[in-house]
């Protein structure tokens, strides 16, 4: 039986009462590591021990922290930190708990990320549906300046840092990083053309970093442990732990915090309980909605939680870390039609492949799932995405939009094609709904 | 200037302080104007393009892109039902049908059918004022709401700030 690792959630779940207060916090060692690193001074060894531990970001697309942090310019100012906690994916629901559970840790993150970065403003753009979130949030930002860890000369040492929690108003979009800029200049959160990348010009068009909660939620724990000590979790180029969020058809779905490369079915059963009435695993889409699916074949499920491995072997992404699990009783058009339902909905409407194009992948969706399909119906969404995502099963998307939301619409479609093509075509047979 | 109450402008002021560009405040300030008077008139556009130095339409235009932003009147209590996925195999949708079909000529109460709320654990789920319920049925939604009516519990406001 595998267990969780509990690293970036252990102090949620063992001061479950009061962790998210300053007190509660600080009694398990919040601000301990922004005490010392501070007290050190050495902003090129955060650096470097962020680097040695191979984090990626927990985001969605997996992109080396370090690397990430390296590309701002050296003598561009002012620089931007900027948190995406926009989570809106499905089913991935960990930002929304290490916000309303442990908001000191992010704060904590937040404030050692930007020491090392030389930032001195920080933007926190929170899902504006996160009610709680947001009190708890800006309360532990006017606690943590209270008590002189955030705020001007901190820990006396010369170092300044605010941070505004900016709440979106409901977007899916403004998950994208250049979406999410320029959602908090104020204007409508549609995705910008790269290059420039927000690290040559962002925020306001300066050098901008953008990443994560839970990604900034390791910092802390990187810097205690060390980069290479924390490195030796995991496995390949996924070291570490990560947040998964499992629901579904799960006895017990929730967040649970594994190590890298424990495998599907360790997660789905050992952890997460399994499937409620013994039912078997139909399918499940292992990294959030806009990831391709797999099976509950043998070989699926026993494929380790390993972003490249899945990628190049299955062209599935572990993406935002959600994993959402069908039983045999569930009809993978219905899901597939939701899925679209939600990307036509949430498309910007910059890009004609996506603004078109998701509405009529769900609309042929629609019909296939409700019982008026034509055998054709699949080819058709076929060459539908293959206007919005050339080649259709690709993994990473090809895409000819500014953005990957059109391409994830295309995810669906080609998941049905690979594993449920037979499926639909027996429902649907030459001469049906003609 | 007329719209935002004395002590809302004053919050309003520094809210626009905190950006170093005062369209950034455009977001903040639409939902302290909904907060206000429980939707997003055109007079409340009007003065937040004055406090951030824009025009109205710009207001508008930004405005228009966020589902939480009412531009027309709408309940008190604002009941988003979860359909997407997780939901839509545990029972969101017909929790949302109940809920429509009970309040839908409710002038208090708007059910709106909302994507991922990030509740998935405890799917399905909805939110009233953006306080989150999980694990629900269509008869304790509905309770639910009767209680927010009744009283019994306090909703937050129509942004999902709490009532001091």
């Amino acid at each position: 039986m595998i267990e969780e690792t509990r690293i970036i959630t252990k102090r949620l779940h063992d001061r479950a009462d009061d962790s998210w207060t300053i007190d509660g916090a600080t009694a398990s060692g919040a601000y301990d590591v922004l005490r010392s690193v501070l007290e050190k001074g050495d902003r090129a060894d955060v650096q470097e021990q962020v680097k040695l531990s191979g984090l990626r970001g927990r985001g969605g697309a997996g992109f080396p922290t370090a690397q990430k942090w390296s590309f701002l310019p050296p003598d561009l100012w002012p620089r931007y930190l900027v948190v995406n906690a926009d989570e809106g994916e499905p089913s991935t629901f960990k930002d929304r708990m290490l916000i309303e559970r442990d908001p000191h840790q992010l704060v904590e993150g937040i404030a050692i990320s930007a020491f090392a970065l030389q930032c001195n403003l920080a933007f926190v753009y929170l899902r504006g549906e996160f009610a709680l979130g947001y009190e708890r949030l800006t309360q532990a930002i006017a606690d943590a300046k209270a008590k002189g860890f955030l705020g001007s000369n901190i820990q006396g040492s010369g170092f300044d840092l605010e941070i505004v929690v900016h709440r979106g108003a409901g977007a899916y979009i403004c998950g994208e990083e250049t979406a999410l800029l320029n959602s908090l200049e104020g204007e409508r959160g549609m995705p910008r053309i790269r290059p420039p990348f927000p690290a040559i010009a962002g925020l306001y068009a300066k050098p901008t970093v953008v990443n994560n909660v839970e990604t900034l939620s390791t910092v802390p724990h990187i810097i205690t442990m060390g980069g290479a000590e924390y490195a030796k979790l995991g496995v390949n180029r996924s070291t570490g732990t990560r947040l998964f969020s499992v629901s579904g058809h799960v006895n017990k779905p929730g967040n649970y915090e594994v190590e890298l490369g424990v495998s599907f079915r360790e997660l789905i059963f050992d952890i997460a309980g399994g499937i409620p009435g013994d039912r078997k695993v139909k399918f499940f889409i292992p990294g959030g909605a806009s990831s391709q699916w797999l099976t509950g074949s043998d070989e699926h499920l026993d494929a380790p939680l390993d972003m490249d491995f899945v990628q190049q072997t299955y062209s599935v992404m572990l993406g935002s870390g959600a994993v959402m699990v069908f039983d045999e009783t569930v009809d993978p058009l219905l899901v597939a039609w939701r899925l679209a339902k939600f990307f036509a909905h949430e498309s910007c409407g910059k890009c004609t492949p996506c603004r078109e194009g998701t509405g009529w992948v769900e609309k042929v969706l629609y019909r296939m799932s409700h019982g008026l399909g034509r055998p054709e119906d699949l080819d058709l969404l076929f060459d539908i995405g293959g206007n919005i995502s050339p080649g259709v099963v690709n993994a990473p998307f090809t895409q000819t939009t500014i953005c990957p939301l059109g391409p994830s619409v295309v995810s669906g479609v080609a998941s049905l094609h690979k594993y449920f093509r037979a499926e639909i075509e027996a429902r649907y047979p030459a001469g049906a709904n003609a | 200037m007329t719209f935002f109450s004395e002590a809302n402008r004053v919050r309003a002021r520094d809210i626009v302080a905190r950006y170093p560009f005062a369209k950034s405040a455009i977001l903040p300030l639409a939902h302290l104007a909904q907060d206000q008077d429980g939707w997003l008139s055109p007079a409340a556009m009007d003065e937040i393009a004055e406090l951030t130095g824009v025009t109205a339409a710009e207001v508008q235009g930004t405005c228009s892109f966020y589902t939480m932003f009412k531009r027309r009147p709408c309940g008190k209590l604002i009941v988003s039902v979860c359909t997407n996925v997780t939901c839509l195999v545990t029972g969101g949708p017909e929790i949302l049908e109940h809920l429509e079909h009970e309040y839908g000529t409710d002038p208090e109460v708007t059910v709106e059918e909302v994507e991922c709320l990030a509740a998935c654990g405890g799917a399905p789920a909805l939110q009233v004022n953006y306080e989150f319920h999980e694990k629900v049925t269509a008869e304790s939604a509905q309770r639910l709401v009767e209680e927010y009516r009744a009283g019994t519990r306090t909703p937050r406001t129509i942004s999902g700030a709490t009532v001091s």
